[in-house]
């Protein structure tokens, strides 16, 4: 690891749905202008990790953190934060593309608006270096405002990677944002990434081993909750310390 | 053929007959009222008052006193329904005290329509000094409505995605701001619908109006909420039970259930235009 101020600081956290705990004592410090990769496989918690980082797990009941996540030093589960601020600190891609019923231009102004911002031309030109940050401009200018749920599956992804960086947070987080890509829409996205790391803080979970290889600095592989290995990226996939990192990600199990 | 198309072609006869039979039902109901109504329905008959002991003239009062008592009614129930269903499940923690208003919200709806009428003679005519009249009909009927509005606003935010408030809240939207600007608008079709249909069988009912305002005969239009008045419904039951002769005044009995059911069919038609107006803005 680098010797920076890590941007989020993860210390024996666990995470419980109802009574089965889905996170193990994780700790993890994550590294500002930084991609993280999560890997693991199906179902290990990776999800459930990224959405304890802007407390989307919130909204599901009887769920129950325990342990200590700060970013800026600051303790996100603490009393005194305000969830609305964090959440637009910490902007999200989710696993499923989730567009709304509303236009194409009107989804990714939507952040602006809640967030006050009334100024139409400052909104038209977020939502244009957007559209542009996530590669659907192309397709998209002359359709702002049909609905966004015509576009494909992959263009609805790119369409909510584009809502997230309109509000130009912090830290972002991606659940598998190219799972419904081609292979060009797919570079375009990781191109994107990489410039957005000079700025931002990147955690991304994917299933693409040679994604995390190209694009991530740090990874984590998580198994069935636990935190296996965590280190350079560089170091991951070629000398995993685990037998278990090294199965994964050659494709031995998982 | 074999046996497994054979139970097909069977299964879906069963169901066509099923639906036919229905069908058949709704026919003659329909028939047997246009066909003995439509006489009796004239201009006459849709702008005056009943005249010569109810034996002739119209049922103007009738028509206003339904559409007034129908309004106070739509006043109480559907801001309140909405609000409480919002609150319900937007807000409401998933406690014991929250289903088990649920579950009475349910079985509320199935209080038979009598049973609000004696309550809201106890509230509103008693309590609350209302007399029997418009407003304490009204309320009433607003009471008995309630609880089917709640459950259909309910219904109609459950169909609404979590991942459309998820998403607004990943993007810093408050609660307030997500339901507001990314759940109401594509639940509040469904939730004018739910409310509409109840509407229009509030204004179809006779029991809780029965003590609570309506009356027998009024050659007059009501002149205050406080007023009493006549209502369709009830004009119905009246002359085709209470009236001293009966056989006489059939013809204008059929023409009130005729008139009666046209603006029920005519407020739900209105409820689905709207609801299919909504979606194609939503669409846009
Ligand atoms: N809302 C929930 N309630 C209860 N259990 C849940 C919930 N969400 C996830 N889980 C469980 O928690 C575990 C971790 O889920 P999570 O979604 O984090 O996995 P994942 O690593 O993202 O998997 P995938 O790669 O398939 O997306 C799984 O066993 C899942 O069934
Ligand atoms: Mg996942």
């Amino acid at each position: 690891m680098p010797n920076m101020k890590p941007k989020i600081k993860i210390k024996d956290f666990n995470f419980y749905y109802g009574a089965s705990q889905v996170l193990k004592r994780i700790s993890m410090d994550i590294q500002p202008t930084h991609v993280t990769a999560i890997i693991g496989p199906s179902g290990c918690g990776k999800s459930t990790l990224l959405r304890c980082l802007n407390r989307m797990n919130d909204l599901i009941p009887s769920s129950r953190p325990e342990g200590k996540i700060e970013i800026d030093g600051q303790d996100i589960n603490a009393p005194s934060i305000d969830v609305v601020d964090l959440r637009k600190r910490v902007g999200m891609v989710f696993q499923k593309p989730n567009p709304f019923p509303k236009s194409i231009f009107d989804n990714v102004a939507y952040g602006l608006r809640v967030n006050g911002i009334k100024d139409n031309r400052l909104i038209e030109k977020r939502v244009e270096a957007s559209l542009k940050g996530s590669a659907l401009w192309e397709e998209a200018k002359d359709r702002l405002k049909e609905n966004a749920l015509n576009l494909s599956g992959g263009q609805q992804q790119r369409l909510c990677v584009a809502r997230a960086l309109a509000i130009e947070p912090e830290v972002l987080l991606m659940d598998e944002p190219a799972s419904a890509l081609d292979p060009i829409a797919t570079a375009k996205i990781e191109e994107l990434i990489v410039e957005l790391k000079k700025k931002y803080t990147i955690v991304i979970v994917t299933h693409n081993m040679q994604q995390a290889a190209r694009i991530s600095d740090s990874t984590a592989f998580l198994m069935q909750g636990d935190l296996v290995e965590y280190g350079k990226t560089s170091d991951i996939f070629t000398k995993p310390k685990q037998k278990m990192t090294e199965e994964y990600i050659t494709g031995r199990f998982g | 053929m074999n046996e497994k198309s054979i139970k097909q072609v069977l299964g879906f006869w069963v169901l066509r007959l099923c639906m036919g039979f229905v069908a058949l039902i709704l026919v003659v109901v329909f028939y047997d009222i246009i066909t003995k109504g439509a006489p009796a329905v004239t201009w006459t008959f849709l702008t005056q008052s009943p005249r010569e002991g109810m034996t002739e003239g119209g049922i103007f009062p009738a028509i206003v006193g339904t559409f007034l008592v129908t309004m106070i009614t739509a006043i109480l129930a559907v801001p309140l329904g909405m609000g409480s269903a919002i609150y319900l499940n937007e807000y409401a923690p998933d406690n014991f005290m929250t289903r088990f208003i649920r579950m009475s919200i349910r079985n509320l709806s199935g209080v038979p329509s009598i049973v609000y009428g004696l309550f809201g003679v106890a509230l509103f005519v008693e309590m609350c000094h209302f007399g029997t009249s418009i407003i304490s009909a009204g309320c009433t009927l607003g009471l008995m409505t309630l609880p089917l509005t709640i459950t259909a606003s309910e219904e109609a935010l459950k169909a609404v995605p979590r991942s459309y408030r998820e998403g607004a809240l990943a993007l810093g939207a408050t609660k307030w701001q997500s339901i507001r600007t990314n759940v109401l608008p594509y639940a509040i079709p469904g939730m004018l619908t739910g409310a509409i249909l109840g509407l229009s069988r509030a204004a179809g009912e006779t029991a809780p109006i029965l003590f609570t305002g309506a009356a027998f005969f009024l050659p007059d239009l009501p002149n205050s909420l406080l007023s009493q008045f006549m209502a369709l419904p009830y004009h119905l039951y009246i002359m085709s039970t209470q009236h001293h002769n009966i056989t006489l005044v059939r013809p204008i009995a059929y023409g009130t259930a005729l008139v009666l059911l046209m603006l029920i069919f005519l407020v739900n038609i209105s409820a689905i235009i709207l609801r299919y107006r909504l979606r194609q803005m939503k669409k846009e």
